[in-house]
């Protein structure tokens, strides 16, 4: 079992290496939404302290939404996932697996590029681990919430809105923790509380999401 | 039950299938015993592959149920499919991985150990000798087919083959040797199901014969 579930995140992340186009369009997109604010917003150090995070958060929820789609559509209309289905692991540890693949690809570029554009807006550097740390707890939770809404949302017309409309209210809890992570670290209060609760939502997501999503996946692929 | 005591027997229980408001077929019974071939004819859209997902526990009946050695295909789910080899209407094959990547995916997944030697001689077998290492987005259609059927070379251990179309897109050449594949899998004492339009030449000691209306 484990051999099949190796095998399913190396497939996954040899796909996405080779066909790198696809990742980069993510991270290009997640770079440029957060360059943009400075220019837009103005070069006042105080304001763009503040909304850092926040900026930073939304673009990254922004851009891990517009690779969700990808999850299952290539193995869906290629026939891939019906052997899935088929296969002796269950499907639950299936699309655990291809979740580890998608955020190793769409998600962790982000985190490990946050900090860069963090200093765009003059982020105190001492609270810069807490704002990645943030989106290291985060941005797994919001692929794991998204393989729901793909799975549903699976060969539909026009599932791509639908999709948006479907996670969005699920994936603003954790816009709301992760952002307050760091804001509250400039703050002064700390941000244990909200890292704390971030970990709490990853755990409940990782335990629950797998399966409903596996459950979705078998409902739209009659 | 089944008659030899070494394959369980597949049955389908009074199966009906509709999709959306079409009736595709009803009350359809059959047994398919270790060392029997059921091929499965029909019309265009007469409902071939909807009998053939519900025989894989892809597609829920709308009556009836498929049983694997007694049992509901459905209860058995992981149990089933992993004495099962489904090779569908679509390949399953990914353009940007290599035809030995792609065999290799298909094998661990259906939880078979294969060692690298054993996949190029699968991959050889079905006559694709010198593409093994080639990205499968620069292979013909018949050569993609031939990558997902060189699965079967690998899977004598698996006592049941369903096949939609495995002839489909394939040369002379190709259709002979899945022909032996599926020829010796049944006189080892394997049940295979497939569709095909073409009059093969299968020769099984129980060779069953369903052909589906459609209406």
């Amino acid at each position: 079992m484990m051999a099949a579930l190796r095998c399913v995140i190396y497939r996954d992340v040899l796909l996405a290496v080779r066909r790198s186009s696809d990742v980069m369009t993510v991270l290009l997109f997640f770079v440029i939404v957060v360059s943009l604010f400075p220019l837009g917003v103005g070069p006042d150090p105080a304001l763009l302290r503040t909304i850092a995070p926040g900026v930073i958060w939304v673009a990254a929820l922004l851009a891990s939404m517009l690779a969700l789609h990808r999850i299952f559509a290539s193995d869906h209309s290629d026939g891939a996932l019906e052997q899935m289905l088929l296969g002796v692991t269950p499907l639950g540890m299936i699309v655990g697996a291809k979740v580890v693949a998608h955020w190793l690809v769409s998600g962790l570029p982000l985190v490990l590029i946050s900090p860069v554009l963090a200093l765009q807006f003059d982020f105190p550097q001492q609270f810069l681990w807490t704002l990645i740390l943030s989106l290291a707890l985060g941005t797994p939770v919001l692929s794991l919430i998204g393989a729901i809404g793909a799975a549903l949302t699976l060969g539909l017309r026009g599932g791509g809105a639908l999709l948006s409309l479907l996670v969005l209210p699920l994936y603003v809890p954790v816009l709301v923790i992760g952002a307050g992570a760091a804001e509250a670290a400039v703050s002064g209060l700390g941000g244990q509380a909200q890292l704390l609760l971030l970990g709490a939502l990853l755990a409940f997501a990782a335990a629950f999401a797998p399966w409903a999503a596996a459950v979705a996946l078998r409902i739209s692929t009659e | 039950m089944g008659k030899k005591a070494g394959t369980p027997s597949l049955e389908a229980v009074d199966l009906h299938c509709t999709r959306g408001e079409r009736k595709l077929f009803g009350a359809l019974n059959f047994t398919l015993h270790g060392g029997g071939l059921l091929r499965i004819g029909g019309v265009n859209g007469s409902g071939k592959t909807s009998l053939l997902r519900i025989a894989c526990g892809l597609l829920e009946p709308t009556r009836g149920e498929v049983r694997w050695a007694g049992e509901n295909i459905r209860r058995l789910q992981e149990e089933f499919w992993r004495q099962l080899v489904y090779v569908g209407h679509a390949n399953a094959i990914k353009d940007d991985l290599t035809a030995a990547e792609n065999l290799y995916v298909a094998c661990t997944l259906a939880g078979t150990r294969v060692e690298p030697a054993r996949i190029g001689e699968a991959l050889r077998s079905l006559g694709l000798a010198g593409c093994e290492n080639l990205p499968a987005r620069v292979l013909s259609q018949g050569q993609r087919r031939r990558v997902a059927l060189a699965r079967l070379a690998l899977s004598e251990a698996m006592p049941l083959w369903i096949l939609d179309e495995p002839f489909a897109a394939l040369d002379a050449a190709a259709i002979d040797c899945v022909q032996r594949l599926v020829i010796e899998h049944v006189s080892r004492g394997g049940a295979a199901m497939l569709t095909t339009h073409l009059e093969a030449q299968i020769a099984a000691a129980a060779t069953l014969r369903i052909d589906l209306e459609g209406n």
